[in-house]
Parts: C-alpha cells; structure tokens; sequence
C-alpha cells in the first residue's frame, strides 16, 4: 500500500482522508485531532478579520501551512461572484491554488447550488486554480465539472453536518465509474463504517469535518477514520467476494466421516 | 479619512495600505486584501493609496469544513 499515491491535480498525498478545521472546541483541540487523523490536506474557510477583536491567536498558528496542504474553501457562498472574489482572496492570502470549491443553495439544506457552483468553476479555472469542487451525487453534474477543468468532483454523501452517511451510495459508484478525475466524498459521513464504505465504493478520498469534531473524543474518532479509510480502500483494491442469494459453504463438501 | 472596512464605516489615518496593515497589527497575519472589488496583492501594498470611501475587505483563515 506504500505506493497507493491519491494524486489530485499536481499534488500528491499518501493519506485518502481530507480533514476540515470547523466546529472544534479549541484551536488546540483542531491540531491534535488533525495530527491524530494523519490527514495531510485541510480545509479553512475565509472570512473577514474582526478589527474589533483580533485575538491573540489564528487557527494558522496552530495548522502550520509548511506541514498541511491548506484547502481554502468558499462555505458560506451563495452565488459564483462572492465565490470567486473568496478564492482569489485565499490565493493572495497564502499563495494556495488548491481550492474547495462549494457555492450552495440555501441554508436550511446547505444543498450545492449547481448553476452557479458550474459558473463559478469556469471563471476560475480559467484563472489558473485547481478546483475541488463540492456537488450533489448526479453523475451528469460531476462529469460537467470534470470537462470543466475541475480537478476534483467532491459529491456529498448526505447535507453537509447531518452525520446520515451515503444517501445514495449507487450513484457514489456510478460518478467514479465515469470519471476520470479523483472524485472525494464531501459531506454526510457520520461515523467510520460511512468512510469505510465510501472508499469501498471506489471514492479516491474523503473529506470529512463534523463527524470528527463532533465526536465525544475528537482524537478517537479522527484514528478510526484514518484506520476506516485505509480499510476500506483496501477492500477496494483487493476487490471484494461475489453476493450470493444463498449459501456457499467455507469448508469442503467432501471426505464428511460418514460418507 | 473614512473609508468602508470590512462593511463598517471607519475613520483611518493610513494613507496606504501598508500603513492600514500597521495601524491593525496586522502585519504578522496572513491576511489578504480586496480594495473595491479587486484583490491588492502584498507587493502592491506600499504603493496603493487609500481614497475617501474606498471599500476594504481584509480577511484572514479560520476553522471551516
């Protein structure tokens, strides 16, 4: 497994498993779980500085961008302009060409706006960036965004948050049957069977937040997703048995003593 | 003079923006600058000047999924 390299763009990592930085308790609490992942790509989200109040510390004090490859994303966009003026602003702000991006519908279901998520992807690739671009599971939508230039298609497993796992773990197949770029799950894994069977199902990674920094023990849950990850993409690669309507017994139906 | 910081009218003394970057503290941040919709980037700091009611976004990386 040494050299199973998730290549994506012009990057490469040995680790399958993407981390976000969101809804952790504490700076520290993100570094530890993050380092207990063994996840070497992470997103951040860019948002304005509080002039008011600075505070004395910045996540970046603590995910150093020398270690991690920084995934900036564009949660929070509702249309491809706001989108675009956020990742040329991430761009500036620490010369990242790797990008998240995610332009969404509504705020209750924080669904993919498509048409504009599609907008926004053929401005910016034509500007150079590398885009891992968040979607819904419709295969016809990922593959539009792979002729894009997308480097990535990122189909949500279920809403962004809910813990619910794969939605729809058939149409998760059938876009990475189809592609011919790295297609990650985003969104929806809950636990660590969910990351197994994303990577079972052919996903090259996965992107994984809430399900961590959720957890009771945030450490915990962030070495059962490495250790699902690389499980699953195993079974993955070793190719699994045949399903079967009824039995096929394990030892041999011979040599019984009584016959 | 006034200028529209991060959506709030603010009074500065700066005259560019790398003087802008000082008064915050910002300095030490890695932050980026969008000045009436286009991105400044650093090297262009010292030289770009602030107009009254120029519209300054100043953001910065935190935690996001």
């Amino acid at each position: 497994m040494t050299d199973d390299i998730f290549k994506v763009g012009t990057y490469e990592f040995k680790s399958r498993l993407i981390v976000g930085s969101g809804k952790y308790k504490s700076f520290q609490a993100t570094k530890d779980a993050t380092e207990a992942s063994e996840a070497e790509m992470i997103t951040v989200a860019v948002r304005r500085v509080n002039i008011t109040d600075m505070g004395k510390e910045s996540l970046l004090d603590y995910i150093d961008p020398k270690q991690y490859t920084i995934l900036p994303n564009t949660a929070g966009c509702f249309n491809a302009e706001d989108a675009v003026r956020t990742l040329r602003l991430a761009r500036e702000a620490g010369g990242w060409d790797l990008v998240k991006l995610e332009v969404l519908g509504d705020t209750e279901t924080l669904y993919p706006n498509v048409v504009e998520t599609i907008k926004a992807a053929e401005i910016l690739v034509k500007e150079g960036f590398q885009i891992m671009v968040y979607t819904n599971d419709d295969p016809i939508v990922a593959r539009r965004l792979e002729e894009i230039g997308c480097v990535a298609v990122m189909p949500l497993g279920n809403p962004i948050g809910s813990g619910r796992g794969l939605a729809n773990p058939f149409n998760i197949r059938v876009i990475k049957q189809r592609a011919n770029v790295p297609i990650v799950v985003d969104a929806g894994i809950g636990t660590a069977s969910d990351a197994a069977k994303s990577m079972e199902l052919g996903a090259d990674a996965a992107l994984i937040n809430t399900a961590i920094a959720e957890a009771k023990n945030e450490c915990l849950m962030a070495k059962a997703m490495r250790d699902a990850i690389r499980a699953g993409r195993q079974a993955y690669l070793a190719g699994r048995m045949p399903k079967r309507a009824f039995a096929s017994a394990s030892s041999p139906t011979e040599g019984y003593i009584w016959d | 003079m006034h200028i529209l910081l991060n959506g709030e009218t603010t009074i500065t003394t700066a005259e560019t923006l790398s003087q802008l970057v000082i008064e915050l503290s910002l300095e030490k941040r890695m932050i980026a600058i969008e000045r009436n919709l286009e991105v400044v980037p650093k090297s262009q700091y010292d030289n770009t000047r602030l107009c009254e009611n120029d519209r300054i976004e100043l953001v910065h990386m935190i935690g996001g999924g």
